[in-house]
């Protein structure tokens, strides 16, 4: 007993040392300096008007996240890839901060590697979205898929959970704060919650669904929907995804979908993994089995009545 | 309580609790089917009013339920509701012989109704199930639904809410099947009307079954 519990505490430590390491090679050796200071809360310097050294508190939005950023699709990048090559020199000139960065399509526009992720024709969705609309040019790719953590959650990963709170937290960043929230829009937040009493579950529904099931329009062609609509033309049809035909299929589980196709069971794949959704989940088996209890119970009823008017 | 060929077999407090009771279980099976196969092309009712009025019902059920259980615990009906398991098949079978045959030759019933035996071992044994098995798994997992937190997220891989979701629509698919066939029975006897009469008015009348 006591040598299987080594073990197994030896395996996890090993897993951990790994995963650790995994993530440590993840990231290019020529950040190391960059990252030196940007996951610090503070940074030092040799003031040049003071001759000595200083110590200050390093701007929060400048600190990184190591492990997240590990994580993310841009892990093996170089700082200098997207940040000037100037920013090499430290103290760094403070006019680099004005420089324009690049946006996704300077990378991934018209990439044969990336043609599967279609970025033209999100770029085209987007341009009908409702932020697109109000904030044109300013609301950038980045406001919502941080380039320093992002993943491809949705295509990525097995766990439908995983794939809404990511989700959620994307437009969550400025929908629940403020502060974010005004960097594009004079108004305060909208207040979530009083808009949404209407749904029932309210906090089900935010746990399960991701906002964009009913906040875009679907385009079957792409993974994420990015057509964000107005609040007037958000879905609010219960039946479009309580039902058979569920509205869910094509988006939330459409991934989960295509995957289960090709590699599991599909039974494996729904009741693992597939929230239940009052109306979407009819099982062909159980509504046959429940039909043909129905009808025998009709036609014993039947011959019952028949034999009893037969036999008065 | 007897007068003449008439016995007091349904006190105003149970005949209170069966009204509601099958009022709230229509409402619930009618919601219930509404949900459970809506659709944007047809729907019986707002999908939304479908939903509250299913909560509500179920709600006034679940209280229904304990009045009906306590009810039998505090008068003496529940002595009804007694199974002796011994003979249990036999007496089963003659029922269901009755039922099946002897009805029609007009043979008398093989367990007549009286003031010591209100259900025959059929309705017994039926009534049992649907009042102790199916109506309080119905009331558990719905009011897990209706408060979801409640729930085991995951029982091995499977979502806990799933579990209860399809225990939930197959007890219920099964109280609707007791319901008509219930209703059914109940018409048996001298008149088809004779018994849904006594359920109103408490009395149930002896001469012919």
């Amino acid at each position: 007993m006591r040598s299987s519990f080594l073990f197994l505490l030896l395996m996890l430590s090993v897993g951990i040392s790994q995963k650790s390491q995994a993530q440590e090679k993840a990231l290019s050796p020529e950040n190391d300096l960059c990252i030196k200071c940007h996951t610090h809360q503070t940074f030092t310097f040799q003031n040049t008007l003071t001759k000595k050294e200083d110590k200050r508190m390093m701007n929060p939005l400048y600190i990184l996240d190591k492990d997240h950023f590990a994580s993310g699709v841009h892990a093996k990048f170089k700082c200098t890839d997207c940040h000037s090559a100037d920013y090499t020199t430290y103290p760094h000139n403070a006019e680099l901060k004005l420089e324009p960065l690049s946006t996704c399509l300077d990378c991934h526009g018209g990439d044969e590697k990336y043609a599967a992720y279609q970025f033209e024709k999100i770029d085209e969705e987007f341009q009908k979205s409702v932020h697109y609309q109000k904030s044109g040019e300013s609301f950038t790719c980045s406001k919502c898929h941080n380039q320093h953590y992002y993943q491809a959650k949705s295509r990525t990963s097995y766990v439908v959970d995983d794939i809404i709170s990511f989700s959620n937290e994307m437009c969550m960043s400025c929908h629940s704060n403020n502060t974010k929230f005004q960097l594009l829009s004079d108004t305060l937040k909208p207040a979530l919650a009083q808009i949404h009493a209407w749904l029932p579950n309210q906090e089900l529904h935010f746990k399960n669904v991701r906002c964009i099931e009913c906040h875009t329009q679907v385009v079957d062609s792409l993974s994420v929907s990015h057509n964000i609509l107005p609040k007037e033309k958000a879905l609010k049809n219960c039946v479009e995804c309580h039902s058979k035909n569920s509205m869910l299929e094509a988006s939330l589980y459409k991934y989960k979908n295509l995957q289960s196709r090709s590699q599991e069971g599909k039974l494996n794949s729904i009741i693992s993994n597939k929230s239940y959704v009052i109306g979407a989940y009819q099982n062909d088996w159980l509504n046959r089995i429940s039909i043909i209890i129905f009808l025998l119970a009709l036609t014993g009823i039947c011959i019952h009545v028949v034999l009893r008017i037969i036999k008065k | 309580m007897t007068s003449e060929n008439k016995i007091y077999f349904y006190p105003i407090w149970l005949r209170i609790w069966h009204g509601v009771n099958a009022l709230g279980i229509l409402i619930l099976i009618f919601t219930g089917i509404n949900m459970q196969f809506s659709s944007p092309k047809f729907e019986l009712m707002n999908f939304e009013l479908a939903v509250n009025l299913h909560n509500i019902a179920g709600i006034i059920i679940s209280f229904n339920y304990l009045f009906f259980f306590f009810g039998n615990m505090l008068t003496n009906n529940h002595k009804y509701y007694r199974l002796k398991l011994k003979g249990l098949m036999k007496r089963l079978n003659l029922q269901i012989g009755y039922y099946t045959s002897g009805m029609f030759k007009h043979e008398q019933p093989p367990f007549p109704l009286s003031e010591k035996r209100k259900f025959n071992p059929m309705q017994k044994v039926s009534y049992l199930v649907a009042m102790y098995f199916f109506v309080p798994g119905l009331i558990i997992t719905g009011l897990a639904l209706l408060f979801p937190e409640l729930i085991i997220e995951k029982v091995y891989s499977v979502s806990g809410i799933f579990m209860t979701a399809i225990f939930h629509a197959s007890l219920g698919f099964l109280v609707s099947i007791f319901l008509i066939v219930h209703l059914y029975v109940a018409s048996i006897g001298k008149h088809p009307l004779k018994n849904y009469k006594s359920m109103i008015n408490g009395y149930h009348d002896l001469s012919g079954h």
